[in-house]
């Protein structure tokens, strides 16, 4: 399958506020690198997770995509076309194939528009003057599951699932080839969230839309993406086959970030690895290696360059920035957490 | 976890017992009933966790305990006892006695529960004015209690303001300064709702450790059952302003009795094995709370309700050593009725 969109060494940066900030924090350049040097592709009809911590960059990547905000170098193709680098009236007919559900489900829905008007916006500013509003309305809800009446309401009279289904129905508007999904179920209760992620999977499988989904919540991407990539400070520290990644994690961040997941089963067995601290600033990168200062199985070399991004011999598919990846054997941890089976 | 059974069987009265709560917010449509007939204990040292899903009135609960509720609140029945004094009677003086010394509460937002203007030395040492001791004394303890909760560097840190930490580290001072005035019962609504995987772990072993060394009880709100199942030695689980389910959490965790239990725990992804791209959901809606209701509550999603459920509030049926549930598929011949 081809790619339908590839990223490569994509980085993005921000002003800091002041040169003073930058002189006295020690950075040399006045400018934080939110992104830095990511690179992955998704293919058609396929669902990748970006998963991280507040602050690693996952949002920016997907802001960047759409054209909020501009990459300071890289390259982004879209179905061939590279979109990075041209305007933003160049970029509109690759935009419309491209949909993003924003993180607030009820807070991404202007509140003085109705549900009509939130859904029919895209043709209004893609210039599809033909369409029939109200039949389109009609349609994009029922595709949701949503009564034709809800047309008539306003945002405010949505519950947060409602909000999300609404939000789901806007990004179909346009047929995208690609829906961006940042944090589709924050805020949602574990009842609605499995509504919402089971709408994304069955309008996956019936149009064959790729989906990037942007989330912090491990346990659902265990269940919906094919591939995860793990990012830690604007870079991806792991990245592979969903499966593979839960069951053979080889970054001690990915198996740190697995392990934080608190079991739901009171007996079960905790072979947790805590980190210590918090995500250092970006203003102030560790050297070496970026999770040396949390990292457990840290070494000398660490603390002084920077690993390159290995591949798994005998996947490569698989790949993962460490010195020291975590080997099959420390694997048993996992085990008596009872995540899925090899296989399963 | 395991002395759970041994400590619930001691004779000792509750240190928060509440029985029968019926609570109402005024509102231009009518009362909305968000608590009804809530009853619960927490145990001296013990951990009580509260589920439920948004609307449930798991904080309204947390809330009613300190005093905190809005003006358009009224309790309609019902009591709270905690430690001998009766919460609902007490004089706001008398309150105000026991919250920030027998009574101490973490809030959600660690980025709102700090006042941005003070330094965390001076929130710190008004927090004491229960206690006694000079201000160099409580000083002395803040710093204490800081470094306990893993701030490095607190000697000097304690003159910063809020803003000049992080998330999880003010969620650290919000702990530090709830436990600072020794309470008998920590009230925490949320606390790592706003807070990342990684950090979320971290604070829920703090609590656990300095919970099992000091030994203070805890009535722990959250939404996060992975979090109560690590953290709590009993549960109530909420649903629509009423407990549905309470016992010791393996009991409930590994044999839910009501319907909406198990479709909560069925529903977290973390609990399901195998991979599914189809993940279970509770159909329907949360029922609306304006105006009076007969009947099972959560009816209309339940998918074993009958004819029972319409006429007739369930009662509480007691299971096992220390589960009780409200649900009339529990009244059969096996079971001792309340």
């Amino acid at each position: 399958m081809t790619a339908l969109l590839r990223v490569q060494d994509l980085r993005v940066r921000f002003p800091v506020v002041g040169s003073l900030m930058a002189r006295l924090t020690g950075t040399k350049e006045p400018f934080i690198e939110a992104v830095c040097g990511v690179s992955f592709e998704i293919r058609k009809g396929e669902t990748l997770a970006v998963v991280g911590e507040s602050g690693s960059g996952k949002s920016t990547i997907a802001r960047t995509l759409i054209g909020l905000k501009a990459a300071a170098s890289g390259s982004i193709r879209f179905d061939g076309q590279e979109i990075g680098t041209l305007s933003v009236t160049e970029r509109k007919p690759y935009l419309r194939r491209m949909a993003m559900m924003f993180q607030d489900p009820v807070g991404s829905l202007s509140p003085r528009l109705t549900v009509r008007s939130l859904l029919t916006e895209p043709f209004r500013i893609h210039g599809l003057k033909d369409r029939d509003a109200d039949a389109e309305a009609a349609r994009l809800l029922h595709m949701v599951g949503l009564p034709a009446d809800f047309a008539r309401r306003y945002p405010h009279q949505l519950s947060g699932g409602q909000a999300r289904r609404v939000g789901v129905a806007r990004a179909l508007a346009l047929n995208p080839d690609l829906i961006i999904a940042d944090e589709p179920t924050a805020g949602l209760d574990v009842s609605v969230q499995g509504e919402v992620l089971n709408l994304l999977t069955r309008l996956q499988t019936e149009l064959g839309i790729a989906i990037l989904i942007i989330t912090h919540n491990l346990n659902i991407v265990r269940h919906i993406a094919d591939r995860t990539g793990i990012m830690y400070l604007g870079r991806f520290v792991e990245m592979g086959a969903t499966d593979e990644i839960f069951r053979q994690p080889r970054h001690p961040y990915t198996e740190a970030l697995l392990s934080a997941n608190p079991n739901p089963d009171p007996d079960a067995v905790l072979n947790r690895i805590e980190l210590k601290g918090e995500v250092p600033s970006v203003l102030n990168r560790p050297s070496g290696c970026e999770f040396h200062t949390r990292c457990q199985y840290a070494q000398e070399i660490c603390r002084r360059v920077s690993p390159e991004t290995t591949s798994n011999s005998v996947n490569p598919t698989h790949s993962f920035k460490c010195y020291f990846p975590l080997q099959l054997t420390l694997l048993s941890a996992f085990e008596n957490r009872r995540l899925p089976a090899p296989g399963g | 976890m395991t002395s759970d059974t041994a400590r619930s069987q001691t004779s000792a009265p509750p240190l928060l017992e509440i029985r029968g709560l019926n609570l109402d917010f005024g509102s231009p449509r009518g009362r909305i009933h968000a608590l009804r007939n809530v009853s619960l204990d927490v145990r001296a040292t013990q951990v009580m966790g509260v589920v439920g899903e948004s609307g449930s009135g798991k904080s309204t609960l947390a809330y009613t305990v300190m005093g905190l509720l809005a003006e358009n609140a009224e309790i309609t029945g019902g009591s709270i006892a905690f430690d001998g004094h009766d919460l609902r009677k007490v004089s706001p003086a008398a309150r105000r006695k026991l919250l920030g010394d027998r009574l101490s509460m973490i809030f959600q937002d660690p980025m709102t529960a700090l006042n941005p203007v003070l330094t965390i030395e001076s929130q710190m040492i008004a927090i004491q004015h229960h206690q006694g001791g000079s201000p160099g004394e409580k000083r002395t303890r803040a710093i204490d209690m800081l470094k306990r909760v893993g701030i490095p560097d607190s000697q000097s840190r304690i003159g910063a303001y809020p803003h000049q930490f992080s998330g999880g580290m003010r969620q650290r001072i919000c702990i530090a300064m709830a436990l600072l005035v020794k309470p008998a019962l920590l009230i925490a609504d949320e606390p790592t709702t706003a807070l990342d995987a990684t950090l979320e772990v971290q604070i829920i072993h703090l609590l656990k450790e300095l919970q099992q060394e000091i030994g203070f009880s805890v009535l722990f709100v959250s939404h996060h059952l992975g979090a109560v199942a690590e953290f709590c030695d009993r549960v109530a689980v909420m649903y629509a302003g009423e407990v549905v389910e309470q016992g010791a959490v393996r009991e409930i965790f590994h044999n839910p009795a009501h319907p909406y239990t198990r479709a909560l725990l069925a529903c977290d992804p973390g609990r399901i094995r195998e991979r599914t791209r189809s993940l279970p959901t509770i159909t329907g809606e949360v029922p609306s709370l304006l105006g009076s209701r007969q009947g099972c509550i959560f009816r209309d999603r339940c998918p074993h309700a009958f004819s029972r459920c319409v006429e007739e509030n369930p009662v509480e049926y007691h299971l096992r050593t220390t589960q009780v549930a409200r649900c009339h598929l529990l009244d059969h011949s096996q079971v001792i009725s309340a």
